[in-house]
């Protein structure tokens, strides 16, 4: 790890030389906070360059302004060699650089040749679209049917139709931001296989994560950002990834403290023969799910986004109603698929959904009304229909100070609070209810590492006094890091559970895609491990 | 060129709570042109519309009056607007208020009783609760858009009034006037000071102001109100139902419409005839925002709103300027509080937005 930003002593060479693109000092502040400050680095051509960098580190205003749409307050952008001036992202796709966005603009009822012909700037004939689309295919290993519609299609195979816009355009820089936050491990490695060949082919790729194990695998320079500036430029062939996350949080990285062995106690939370229909548009039904949760247990449910997990949530936490077997869900022996939420709070079921403003808390409502929202009941602090604010506010207080909820009191609207700290208050919330079944979704997305780690230590020690916690988590890393058993959910369905310590990621991978395209999938695998090989 | 309306980062604190008194201001200075256009002088005017009805104490206790009903509706209405539902009816939900407490009176109306005056409180509550019911089932049923369907019912409530007046329960001796017959005294409110017409209701719209105010503020309901009005996916999150509240507010709202219309026919008017509301129903929209959804604002927002009456009448009667006058300062004022509102949350921005974003 070396703190050395500025090649700019080899810059100084001839117009071979030039970068594919070079970042010079460029500075970017919005009201109250500098995003960039001073940030410089360059691209080779045929490079994979990762940008590094916890949430809110500074990196999408950088992706923005090498897009076009944001403008630098100071600093320049060459582009080979010469300096540009990026106005919007059409100058920008007249340049040659692509952007796969983390969430894709694609019309579900459209095909996937409709969908590309929209993006493109002239489009005459689509016979010979289809033609170049079909070649790109080809070239690149992205198998992809053009007139297939795309809500027939998975979460990968619709980020293929991105990146096949981007290749359409003959890009001489790809930037993916978050590429594979939502695929298999199998369909991540078929996507590392297309960025290898494309560099191969000089193409430089900007790859922007903070999943670190891919960086390794996958690119040749880490640039590191850190609340907005450049903090080292390091080779991650060579490094681990501890090492590049300590870069990243600029602190030690302390792996959670799992403890003794628990014996697992009583089952608290059973989930037998649970079938729902969705009612949301492209929502997924749950079919057939089975569970079992004891005490002093941490059960992970991985799944690749879109498989049944908010369904599963919104039904374990009682926002679903659900007809037909009230037996389907019972909480320390009590069927409780009939109750609303608060009858399950009330039997000691908290719950932490995915999404925190809007819905694990308000954020235009104080800390203290926040804390109100879920514990009213448990903790007492309601009288005749009446809030009683000094136990509110003294509640609300000792979840800010247990769990280091860094704010300026209990009077702070909750959305004055970074992700990190108020998902360490919404936590906080549920777990000094001392509930007896906690089921938490996401719990770290989006939060910064060091409030994931006092989260996932937290969860821990919830189960260690004899807690059943159902984890629903998709970032797999976690799970390994926290759960004594998995289960995978795939298109609505659940895989029976397996301990933790007898599961491999590989086979992970393969309940997350599902068992309908297994064969593709382990020849994908054994291709890639032949590559890195 | 284009004009864009960009959401503030951050918008100040303060100006939630200034912009109704920019508004007031910005609708002063507007009436002013307004007026000179006109051809009056312009002091003059907004002297006699704002200064001159309250420069005596009939007039302070005329200005109590007119801000009795707005209040006590407005304060119904902020509850629901809280929880978003919107309640636009309360013009005719106070005409059936007037409708049943009324003809409880009519019914009795030889009595001497004490317990009339209460019992037709309670009818007019009973009465505006019901024609607010109307819209919260067919919400809470059929998803119908209960702003429609309050409004709509408006008319239906004036209509039945009109029939009652013309029909059944027209006076007999009132030589054939659209009139019912006077209520009898056991059915009047009280007045509170002599010599004037400020009555009990005046009273009744303090306690309501102080009773909203802990509902909203320190009730466990009220705040379940909030929270379904803010974030209604935390609300299903932790069990608080919509439709509860769509009937809570709705019932709420529509009790102390019909409340606030008793208290005109038992009170100024003392009897039921075809008009007993100059738009007191919608207006008091226009007071709730005003005052910030919140009861004490409510207050200060209901005596503005009852002095724009007030200067309309007068303005009428001194300078020979149409009644329409109130009407336009109401919507003029509506307008301009809408307006810094949007520009407390949003900024104007001028230019081309960037070309249109074609998915890269």
């Amino acid at each position: 790890m070396t703190a050395d930003t500025g090649n700019s002593g080899e810059m100084a060479a001839t117009r071979q030389d030039a970068a594919q693109l070079e970042v010079c000092g460029v500075t970017k502040a919005f009201p109250g906070c500098i995003a960039n400050d001073d940030i410089s680095f360059r691209i080779e051509p045929g490079e994979i360059h990762a940008l590094l960098g916890e949430n809110g580190a500074g990196k999408s205003t950088l992706v923005k302004i090498m897009y076009g749409v944001l403008q630098a307050d100071s600093g320049e952008i060459l582009w080979n060699g010469q300096k540009v001036d990026i106005t919007s992202p059409h100058v920008a796709r007249d340049m040659g650089i692509g952007l796969v966005f983390q969430h894709f603009s694609l019309f579900e009822t459209m095909t996937v040749l409709e969908n590309i012909a929209l993006a493109m700037n002239d489009v005459r004939d689509m016979d010979v679209l289809r033609k170049r689309v079909l070649e790109v295919e080809k070239t690149y290993g992205l198998p992809l049917d053009p007139d297939r519609h795309v809500y027939t299609l998975s979460v990968g195979e619709r980020q293929r139709i991105e990146i096949v816009r981007c290749l359409l355009q003959n890009p001489k820089l790809l930037i993916l931001d978050e590429p594979t936050s939502v695929l298999t491990p199998q369909e991540v490695e078929r996507l590392f296989e297309t960025l290898r060949r494309l560099s191969a082919e000089g193409c430089a790729i900007l790859y922007i994560s903070h999943k670190l194990h891919e960086v390794k695998s996958l690119c040749h320079r880490a640039t590191v950002l850190r609340a907005g500036k450049v903090v080292a430029v390091c080779d991650p062939a060579v490094e681990t990834a501890k090492s590049m996350a300590e870069m990243m949080i600029g602190q030690k990285l302390v792996a959670p403290d799992r403890g003794e062995a628990r014996i697992p106690g009583a089952v608290r939370l059973a989930i037998s023969n649970l079938s729902l229909i969705t009612d949301e548009p492209f929502g997924t039904d749950l079919k057939n799910i089975n569970l079992t949760v004891r005490g002093g247990e941490i059960v992970g449910v991985a799944g690749v986004a879109g498989n049944g997990q908010n369904e599963l949530f919104r039904a374990l936490a009682g926002e679903t109603e659900i007809s037909g077997d009230a037996g389907c869900i019972a909480i320390d022996g009590t069927a409780v698929a009939h109750f609303g939420p608060r009858r399950r709070r009330r039997l000691g079921a908290a719950f932490v959904p995915e999404e925190r403003n809007g819905h694990g808390a308000i954020p235009d409502m104080s800390l203290s009304e926040n804390a109100f929202l879920t514990a009213f009941r448990r903790m007492a602090l309601s009288a005749r229909g009446l809030i009683r604010e000094v136990p509110t506010r003294s509640f609300a207080n000792s979840i800010i100070k247990t769990f280091d909820v860094r704010t300026t009191g209990a009077g702070a609207e909750a959305g004055s609070l970074s992700g990190g700290n108020l998902q360490k208050f919404i936590v906080g919330r549920e777990i000094m209810q001392d509930p007896g079944v906690l089921v938490i979704s996401q719990p770290t997305w989006g939060v910064d590492a060091g409030a994931a780690s006092a989260i996932h230590q937290a969860l821990i020690n919830l189960a260690a006094k004899g807690t059943a916690v159902l984890v629903i988590s998709q970032d797999l890393d976690e799970i390994f890091a926290i759960c004594d058993r998995v289960v995978v959910m795939s298109a609505g369905n659940m895989s029976a559970s397996r301990p933790m310590d007898a599961v491999s990621i590989e086979e992970i991978g393969l309940l997350m895609g599902g068992l309908h395209d297994l064969e593709g999938n382990v020849a994908q695998t054994e291709g890639g491990h032949v590559d890195q090989a | 060129m284009l004009i864009r309306l960009e959401p503030r980062r951050q918008h100040s604190q303060a100006m939630v709570y200034l912009s109704p008194v920019l508004a007031i201001i910005l609708t002063l200075m507007a009436g002013m042109v307004i007026f000179s256009i006109m051809g009056k002088d312009p002091l003059r005017a907004l002297h006699t519309f704002f200064i001159l009805p309250v420069n005596n104490i009939y007039g302070i206790t005329e200005l109590f009056v007119k801000a009795t009903p707005l209040v006590i509706i407005a304060i119904g209405l902020a509850m629901g607007f809280r929880a978003n539902v919107w309640n636009i009816g309360a013009e005719g939900q106070l005409t059936m208020g007037a409708i049943f407490g009324g003809g409880l009176a009519l019914l009795f109306h030889d009595s001497t009783s004490v317990f009339l005056l209460p019992a037709m409180l309670v009818m007019g509550a009973l009465g505006g609760a019901f024609w607010a019911a109307i819209p919260a089932w067919l919400r809470t049923r059929f998803n119908a858009n209960e702003i429609l369907t309050s409004l709509m019912l408006t008319y239906v409530g004036v209509l039945v009034l009109s029939y009652l007046v013309h029909g059944p329960w027209r006076s007999p001796d009132g030589f054939n006037f659209p009139e019912s017959r006077p209520f009898p005294a056991a059915a009047l409110l009280p007045v509170i000071y002599d010599g004037t017409r400020v009555h009990l209701g005046s009273l009744i719209a303090l306690l309501a102001v102080v009773g909203g105010w802990i509902l909203l503020s320190k009730s466990v309901i009220g705040f379940q109100l909030r929270v379904v009005g803010k974030a209604p996916q935390a609300a299903r999150h932790v069990g608080f139902r919509q439709k509860r509240m769509v009937w809570f507010t709705l019932l709420l709202s529509g009790g102390l419409a019909g409340l606030a219309g008793l208290f005109e026919v038992a009170g100024p008017i003392g009897q039921l005839q075809p008009q007993i509301s100059p738009g007191y129903g919608f207006t008091a929209i226009i007071v709730a925002f005003l005052g910030r959804l919140h009861p004490v604002g409510i207050l200060f927002g209901g005596l503005i709103m009852a002095l724009t009456y007030l200067g309309g009448e007068l303005a009428q009667i001194m300078m020979g300027l149409p009644n329409a006058v109130t009407g336009l300062f109401q919507g003029i004022l509506l307008f301009f509080l809408l307006a810094c509102d949007v520009l407390t949350k949003y900024r104007v921005r001028f230019g081309s937005a960037a070309p249109k974003g074609r998915a890269a």
